[in-house]
């Protein structure tokens, strides 16, 4: 079979370039690797056609449940996507480029990532953001180091109500360092304000919080601000782009760095990625950012341009003290992140986030008039709320998934004591029949 | 180019959203509303389709430019790929986490098993994660592994360094620096490879990991990598690997063969999936079997039934590395690209990628210095100190070649030669396309000693001249004001 | 220049009585080539002789600044913080860096003169 499509020399130029080289084979040129060192075995599938490996693929993605109705988030989440964003970041331009070195043949990327930076600000409410992180979770974990380094302090004090696995990420960045992670456990659904001032000295480097939660609760963190600078500490928090819509921003709350993920922001869940964090702070803290910054300037003759800018901070200058080890970041997604924010628009965001606690609202009170059922928090909540159940919540779960729902997240396994507790999210794409449906479906599951 | 900000016009809108079926919502207490709307941009959709289309003009990119870019292995990405990925985007990652969510991602969770399984054989290693994002990111799961492999050990407080030769990636001492080491930095000898007496030297027992490209940057494979690491091992260290460099060898050598506990790969680089203009990429890191008890969760499991399973919680797991399971749609593509080379298809991958490098190393060899004349690998490096003397440096070199339509190599990088000049050219290239650029890189050499201005002056045919960097770095302009 | 004193690592102090100014040589500073940030040590730090006082960057590179003298910083030059490029303009004169009490004058004699700098740099 001939793969070549991908190799395209023939017999005849491989020759040529063989004795241009000036050796026989081109076994020879591995020659520098001692025989002794050599792999012995390879074993690998025979190759695939392009349609074999397609119909393959299709095979796979079959195996996959199809269908199911989904109320699950916690931290991704199911919003349209906007048809130009699959079509405009599907440019081979954009897609098959590296990293902008080269600013002349770069401008595409590098005033896009310009354009996703000053978006990214906007909506937070702060001065500077980089061209992405990974995703959500890293992203708490660097914006933690980032404190770290501004302060030079070495305790950082996490609100248990911020996403589990955000914490946890967090836990395993910092475990070989001298640094100390306290988590507040949560009071009904928000931070325990009693349990953090106990804890708050000039010792803490940041408080990291998140809004809305992880139980979906929605806060106002401008007083806490004022406490966590009070003893010379960051405030960090880590947001949900679309609820910011209509949300106070962190800028607004007098937060330091502000951190999320931007699946969101029209990127497809495929299975949890790629999507792209975020990161924005305020301006005085910019040279202790991680990742990439892209930076505007002026050509010879005076003409606006951008380039990768303070690069003398990353590691391929500054190696290992460098702000972080970051390279490859996640420039395509942070594009279609761009792209959704300007389809959607100043006020689309707006009426977009609006309709989202609407259906959540709807589908809040009535789920909680379902006998056996009440809402965890009394906390005001976006499009994600946590319900108690008169059942453990797996097995409602595990039931209702047989019906073709995915009813939400239960926390048993991330709380103690809330094995009947249910995170459930609902986004504009579930209308009131689908709503309806699973209030019936829950009523079910709880009646017998 | 005006920035769409520029564009904007108030009320104007990219696209239509969905009505409410349902009641309007009491509104939220103003203390948690903002003051007002986030200041988007406002434009129709063909306004931003025509932004987007129009920006996406201005890059080179390896589907429109031939794209040398050393270390960086920017092959051709194959579009069955992208078709490919995009058969799972509506698959939420907690689905595979509800109570038996597992028998509904079957597909997926059997997919990236079976990746790890590829990876493993590729690479000689005896398990794989795919939660890692990209290259940097493996480098630090895989060093925060090795760090839980001495804890475990009890040996938490002894080690206390990682060694890593002076040609090696920033992100390796920058790596191992984040996960709580100090960086011990080992010179080049003369002859190309990390100095093996140094090199002994600074191994003591209270190292912990060795990190290795191999072949290194500057394209060369260390014949002596057993030896460091059966001295590492002998001090209780563990062997890096930094797959960046894989794609010159698949079927010819495992790292595991040879030494190495930790690898990661990039996904992005060998494997075939294109690399956005700075990402995702994916960055998966495989272990020898003593270091499987610490792998982050989500781990896949294959029960008695063939069926795949994620297993229980683990307390000597790291814990965590990312959200979920990496970037799967990235891992997608490149299980596709596995699957559809196959075996002879990677070998051929690597021997090809090896014949290019070495056909423009001999081709241009008589025109730029080669500090370290051998057989390369996928790589070569030149040095621009001959055209120095003419007063042109490699950058000159670079922006000359964006003028005849090539993205420059790497520049600058290892940056242990002076003025480097890093070309990679990959396999997916053909002999006449190497052939041209061959002579542009030729003809910028002979332009270096007869009219040296010409190349401070490139470019000149792009939609900008070169920047004022400083400028840049000095004043912090990263988001357009209102 | 005669009361200037050079380090191997490009650094020189200038002493006045107890106190010395410490910056980086005008042969550094070129080979930075244009400085967009200088990291100062904070007043009242207490800095050891080749140990760190602060760092500088241009564009394409970082390097740490080495104190060339042990003792207390009494003070900074905040000039630098907002016009960088003082230290292309003027190295060895306005861009000084910090002020530091000599905690050990005897130390000058690890140092150079501005004429054995300039044989040092010849060796380079």
């Amino acid at each position: 079979m001939n793969d070549s499509h991908y190799c395209p020399h023939t017999p005849e130029e491989i020759g040529e370039m063989l004795s241009a080289i000036g050796v026989a084979t081109v076994e020879e040129l591995f020659s520098p690797i001692p025989a002794a060192l050599r792999a012995q075995t390879f074993n690998l599938p025979s190759g695939l056609s392009e349609f074999e490996t397609f119909s393959r693929m299709q095979a796979i993605a079959g195996d996959n449940v199809q269908g199911l109705t989904s109320f699950i988030g916690g931290g991704f989440y199911d919003h349209v996507i906007p048809s130009v964003i699959d079509h405009l970041s599907g440019r081979a331009e954009f897609y098959t480029a590296y990293t902008p070195y080269q600013p002349e043949c770069s401008q595409g990327t590098l005033q896009a990532l310009f354009e996703y930076q000053t978006a990214i600000c906007r909506l937070t409410g702060l001065d500077v953001s980089n061209a992405s992180l990974y995703d959500g979770g890293t992203a708490c974990a660097e914006s933690a180091m980032m404190a770290l380094r501004v302060t030079g302090r070495n305790r950082i004090i996490v609100d248990g109500c911020v996403n589990p696995f955000s914490r946890q990420i967090l836990k395993t960045y910092l475990f070989n360092l001298d640094v100390e992670v306290v988590e507040i456990a949560p009071l009904d659904g928000m931070l325990n304000r009693a349990e953090l001032a106990n804890v708050l000295d000039d010792s803490v480097a940041a408080v990291l919080v998140q809004n809305p939660n992880f139980f979906g609760s929605v806060d106002d963190y401008t007083a806490l601000a004022g406490q966590v600078h009070t003893v010379g500490a960051l405030l960090i928090a880590s947001v949900y782009p679309v609820s910011l819509g209509i949300l106070k921003s962190p800028g607004e709350m007098g937060v330091d760095i502000a951190v999320g993920d931007g699946q969101s922001l029209g990127n497809p869940l495929s299975f949890g990625g790629p999507s792209f964090g975020f990161i924005t702070a305020k301006k005085a803290y910019i040279r202790n950012m991680p990742g990439r910054i892209v930076g505007e300037t002026v050509d010879k003759s005076g003409k606006r341009g951008f380039v990768l800018t303070l690069q003398a901070r990353e590691q391929h200058i500054k190696r290992h003290k460098a702000t972080s080890n970051i390279c490859s970041n996640q420039g395509l997604c942070a594009l279609r992140g761009l792209i959704f924010l300007s389809s959607v628009g100043r006020q689309g965001l707006a009426d977009m986030a609006l309709l989202n606690r609407d259906k959540a609202e709807y589908a809040k009170a009535r789920l909680a008039a379902i006998p056996g059922v009440t809402v965890l928090q009394s906390a005001p909540t976006f499009n994600e709320f946590t319900l108690f159940l008169s059942k453990p919540a797996e097995a409602v779960v595990a039931g209702m998934l047989k019906e073709g729902i995915a009813a939400g997240v239960p926390l048993g396994d991330y709380y103690e004591n809330l094995g009947q507790a249910l995170v459930v999210t609902v986004t504009e794409k579930r209308s009131k029949k689908e709503i309806d449906h699973f209030a019936q479906l829950l009523e079910a599951a709880l009646c017998n | 180019m005006q920035l769409i900000y520029e564009k904007s016009v108030p009320g104007r809108r990219g696209v239509k959203l969905p009505a409410s079926d349902v009641p309007a919502a009491a509104p939220l207490p103003a203390s948690l509303l903002r003051s007002a709307p986030a200041g988007l941009a406002e434009v129709s959709e063909l306004d931003l389709v025509r932004h987007f289309t129009n920006l996406s003009r201005r890059n080179f990119s390896v589907d429109t430019n031939f794209y040398p870019l050393g270390s960086c292995t920017m092959k051709y990405n194959a579009k069955v790929l992208e078709n490919a990925a995009a058969l799972f985007n509506p698959l939420h990652p907690m689905t595979a986490l509800l109570p038996g969510g597992e028998e509904l991602c079957q597909g997926t969770l059997g997919m990236l098993h079976d990746l790890g399984g590829l990876l493993a054989e590729i690479t000689g290693m005896d398990e794989v994660t795919t939660q890692p994002l990209a290259g940097a990111h493996g480098e630090m799961t895989g060093i925060l592994l090795v760090s839980a492999y001495h804890a475990a050990r009890g040996n938490k407080n002894k080690k206390k360094y990682v060694v890593v030769p002076d040609s090696s990636h920033g992100t390796n001492p920058a790596s191992a620096a984040i996960a709580g080491y100090e960086i011990i930095t080992v010179p080049t000898a003369p002859y190309g490879d990390m100095d093996l007496e140094l090199f002994k030297k600074a191994m003591t027992d209270e190292v912990a990991a060795v990190m290795m490209t191999c072949p290194n940057t500057l394209g060369l494979f260390n014949p002596h990598i057993r030896e460091i690491s059966e001295i590492a091992h002998s001090h209780d260290a563990l062997m890096y690997y930094d797959g960046a460099n894989l794609n010159a060898i698949m079927g010819k050598v495992k790292p595991g063969d040879v030494g190495f506990d930790v690898i990661h790969v990039n996904l992005h680089k060998t494997f075939g999936t294109p690399h956005g203009g700075g990402g995702p990429g994916s960055g998966p890191v495989g272990v020898k079997k003593e270091l499987i008890p610490f792998l982050p969760q989500p781990r896949i499991i294959k029960d008695s039934q063939g069926r795949f399973q994620l297993e229980a919680r683990r307390p000597t797991s790291i814990g965590r590395t990312a959200n979920f399971f990496g970037n799967f749609g990235v891992m997608v593509k490149a299980y596709a690209y596995i699957i559809m080379l196959g075996r002879e298809g990677l070998i051929r991958v690597s021997e090809q990628a090896v014949l290019n490098a070495n056909y423009i190393k001999e081709r241009l060899k008589p025109y730029y210095d080669l500090p370290y004349d051998q057989t390369c690998m996928h790589e070569c490096v030149f040095s621009a100190s001959r055209q120095l003397a003419h007063g042109v440096h490699a950058i000159d070199i670079s922006k000359f070649l964006i003028d005849r339509g090539y993205h420059p190599p790497t520049v600058y990088f290892p940056m242990i030669v002076k003025e480097a000049i890093m070309i990679e050219p990959t396999e997916t290239e053909s002999k006449a396309t190497m052939d041209e650029f061959i002579e542009v890189m030729i003809e910028a050499a002979q332009t270096a000693e007869s009219n040296p201005q010409a190349l401070h002056d490139a470019p000149l045919t792009m939609p900008i001249s070169r920047l004022d960097e400083t400028k840049a770095a000095r004043e912090q302009n990263v988001c357009c004001q209102w | 220049m005669a009361d200037y004193f050079f380090s191997k690592e490009h650094e020189w102090v200038r002493v006045e009585g107890s106190k010395g100014k410490v910056g980086i040589s005008d042969h550094a500073a070129h080979e930075l080539g244009d400085v967009t940030f200088v990291e100062l040590p904070k007043v009242g730090a207490r800095v050891k002789q080749f140990e760190i006082l602060g760092s500088i960057e241009s564009v394409k590179a970082a390097s740490d600044i080495f104190a060339p003298v042990s003792g207390a910083v009494v003070a900074v030059n905040t000039a630098l913080e907002t016009t960088p490029e003082l230290v292309n303009e003027s190295a060895e004169e306005g861009a000084w860096m910090a002020e530091i009490e000599l905690s050990d004058p005897s130390e000058l004699q690890n140092l150079m003169t501005k004429s054995q700098y300039d044989d040092f740099l010849k060796t380079l």
